[in-house]
């Protein structure tokens, strides 16, 4: 696929609120490219804000919102309604990192055990940015939040490896800066029976103190720099995508320092904690290798 | 129509399965389990063609309903104490999102310390949470009162979720005579569920999103309009109900009323003995009745008024406490009245909670206690010593 294949009928529309360069926004707006009939659940972030406010709404697609904590349920209801009633459509829950990684988690890991025909789409921005950028367990080490003034202390929490061992048909990882490799994974995930799972990279300018310009660049020096890899976990295998695979070597990755110098949040890091980042790169890497 | 001994949790599951929901989601939780053991064997046996979500958690159990509602289904749970606790978050969202839910309270005390014995605290600490309350006071109630939830939730001037209580244990785990409709009388009875709105690719619509200042507290009142809608339409489906069964429901129940010059209050399973104490009361020569508290949200204000307003004392018994005030109930029934101008000596009981027993005589000395003029409320059966 190329990007000149992409349908071009827009169903996430324009005039929504969110920010300038918001990659969710971007991110949703890819889903409803790559998704025929997307039956959307979203719970409490960012993305319930920035659909707009009733009566309008920026969604061409119907639209669930609940509670932060219940995507992944809520998401199997519909599912489970849809099947009895006979009706057709690709149920997708999509929710930050909060509302998957922390208090979300346990609903999604009761969806992934049950096996219920839904995509769960974590757009992972790296901290609670709705309510004004608070670290979330999904934030890297290193990085400034308004409760980690200090810099996180802590590492960021993998849950794209955690739902592959719940033994998913299809698990990836995708990015906002690579809508083609994301609109497949996508698409592919539709294909797979049971819960499919897929973790989208969404920079977030204002959260990460970037200049909204950059969206798509700091997403590819991510992955240029090895911070960000791209996989796909499909019938219990493992294969990095070949847009990461280049840099799997570390000689071919790009400086870490290129990649968080672009960012406001860690303004402040030591070369300590570059350090650990570096060291956590290749401890991921070399995780990720265990499964291939 | 079959008279079967049942349980209340039986009548309650044997209830779900003639209202044939497309989606049910429920936690196990001490005592509501049995309702949702009988309902996946009815799924398993093929007696109910339904999918049932054994979810995560109590919020996950409301939070697949909000969904599978939103989508169209029919749907029920059942949860009881701590699961309704952990649940109250989507409790209010599903009211608030005008879904027609069912879900079964199986009453019991809230921890700590635990208990897993009744009262009814549980299911009146959601009296603000827009869902319609009934409590029954039998096992046939519990039957009837669930096929009519559903009706009552799904009426379009209603779109509100409906709470059937039913007293842990006491009710769930005793076995009465229980006459069972015939499932083609609830057929016609019920229907299917027709919904006005629901998620579909070919109407999208957007549910729930941000709502500003110049909309919400319409929305509310709105709400506040189908809640009072709904003291008629209960009052409607009972009458249509008691044309298929011969069994019918008023908002409240007035047992012996007539001519009562003191009348004991209460809700749920107490009120046969309750009942029991008023008969005890009369042979002494003291014209007692009871008001049992049947609909709890929209709360019957006009019925109790009347029920109550010219009596010489009426006693309030409640197996549930706000710390801090009292009996729940107690101050809504004493507003009314005052709002009515009613100059009835009311009097209000503490009693039942964590399983502790209340028996007729219990309600006998509470209304000598009311008759005796004496003022405040008084705890039945706590022993400090």
């Amino acid at each position: 696929m190329l990007l000149r294949d992409v349908k071009f009928e827009e169903k996430w529309l324009p005039g929504n609120a969110a920010c300038p360069g918001c990659g969710l926004s971007l991110g949703l707006r890819l889903l409803t490219k790559a998704i025929e009939k997307p039956v959307v659940v979203i719970p409490a972030s960012c993305a319930s804000v920035v659909q707009g406010a009733w009566p309008k709404s920026s969604a061409s697609f119907p639209l669930l919102n609940i509670a932060m904590a219940g995507a992944g349920a809520a998401a199997s209801g519909i599912a489970n309604a849809y099947e009895m009633l006979g009706k057709e459509g690709t149920v997708v829950a999509w929710a930050g990192d909060g509302g998957t990684a922390d208090i979300g988690l346990q609903a999604l890991s009761g969806a992934a055990e049950r096996g219920e025909n839904i995509i769960f789409v974590m757009y992972d921005n790296e901290a609670y940015m709705n309510t004004g950028i608070q670290r979330s367990s999904s934030t890297p080490h290193g990085a400034w939040t308004t409760t980690t003034p200090e810099g996180k202390r802590e590492f960021k929490k993998d849950v794209a490896a955690i739902m592959l061992v719940h033994n998913l048909e299809y698990v990836a990882t995708a990015s906002v800066s690579y809508p083609v490799d994301f609109i497949e994974k996508l698409k592919k995930a539709e294909a797979h029976k049971g819960t499919k799972f897929i973790q989208l990279y969404s920079p977030c300018p204002p959260g990460w103190r970037l200049d909204a310009s950059k969206t798509i660049e700091v997403g590819k020096l991510a992955v240029e720099t090895g911070a960000w890899i791209l996989y796909e976990y499909e019938n219990g295998k493992l294969t990095i995508s070949p847009i990461s695979s280049r840099f799997r070597e570390k000689k071919a990755r790009r400086p870490l320092i290129d990649y968080l110098s672009l960012q406001g949040r860690f303004a402040g890091i030591s070369q300590q904690d570059i350090a650990k980042l570096e060291a956590e790169i290749d401890r991921k890497w070399e995780f990720l290798s265990k499964f291939e | 129509m079959a008279v079967s001994v049942m349980t209340g949790s039986r009548s309650v599951a044997t209830a779900v399965k003639l209202a044939k929901p497309e989606v049910i989601a429920a936690y196990p939780v001490t005592p509501q389990t049995e309702i949702v053991e009988d309902i996946a064997t009815f799924i398993k046996n093929k007696e109910l063609n339904a999918k049932f979500i054994k979810v995560d958690s109590e919020h996950s159990a409301m939070s697949a309903l909000i969904g599978a509602s939103s989508a169209g289904a029919r749907t029920f749970t059942a949860t009881a104490s701590q699961g309704l606790m952990y649940m109250a978050e989507v409790v209010h969202w599903a009211a608030h999102a005008r879904l027609p839910i069912v879900m079964a309270v199986a009453t019991r005390a809230l921890a700590s310390p635990w208990s897993i014995l009744n009262d009814h605290t549980d299911f009146l600490v959601q009296h603000s949470s827009g869902w319609i309350q009934i409590m029954c006071e039998n096992n046939q109630e519990a039957l009837d009162t669930t096929l009519q939830a559903f009706k009552i939730a799904e009426k379009r001037e209603v779109m509100l979720p409906v709470m059937v209580g039913l007293d842990g244990f006491i009710l769930t785990h005793t076995s009465m005579p229980v006459d069972v409709p015939d499932p083609d009388l609830i057929d016609s009875f019920l229907g299917k569920r027709m919904a006005p709105f629901a998620l579909d690719p070919d109407n999208p619509l957007t549910f729930g999103n941000v709502v500003d200042d110049k909309y919400f507290m319409e929305m509310r009142y709105k709400m506040f309009e189908s809640m009072q809608n709904a003291k008629r339409v209960i009052k409607e489906v009972s009458e249509a109900y008691a044309k298929l069964t011969g069994r019918s429901y008023g908002l409240v129940e007035c047992y012996q009323c007539d001519d009562a010059e003191h009348v004991i209050v209460t809700m749920g399973a107490a009120s046969g003995d309750a009942k029991v104490a008023a008969s005890m009361l009369r042979k002494e020569g003291i014209k007692a009745g009871v008001l049992r508290l049947r609909v709890i949200r929209p709360f019957p204000k006009e019925d109790i008024v009347e029920a109550l307003a010219n009596r010489k004392t009426v006693s309030i018994v409640e197996r549930d406490l706000s710390a801090g005030i009292g009996n729940i109930l107690a101050h809504e029934i004493k507003s009314a009245l005052y709002d009515a101008g009613a100059k009835v000596f009311v009097k209000s009981f503490i009693a039942g909670l964590g399983g502790r027993d209340i028996l007729p005589e219990d309600f006998v000395n509470a209304v000598k206690s009311a008759a005796s003029g004496k003022k405040g409320d008084e705890w039945i059966r706590l022993n400090l010593g």
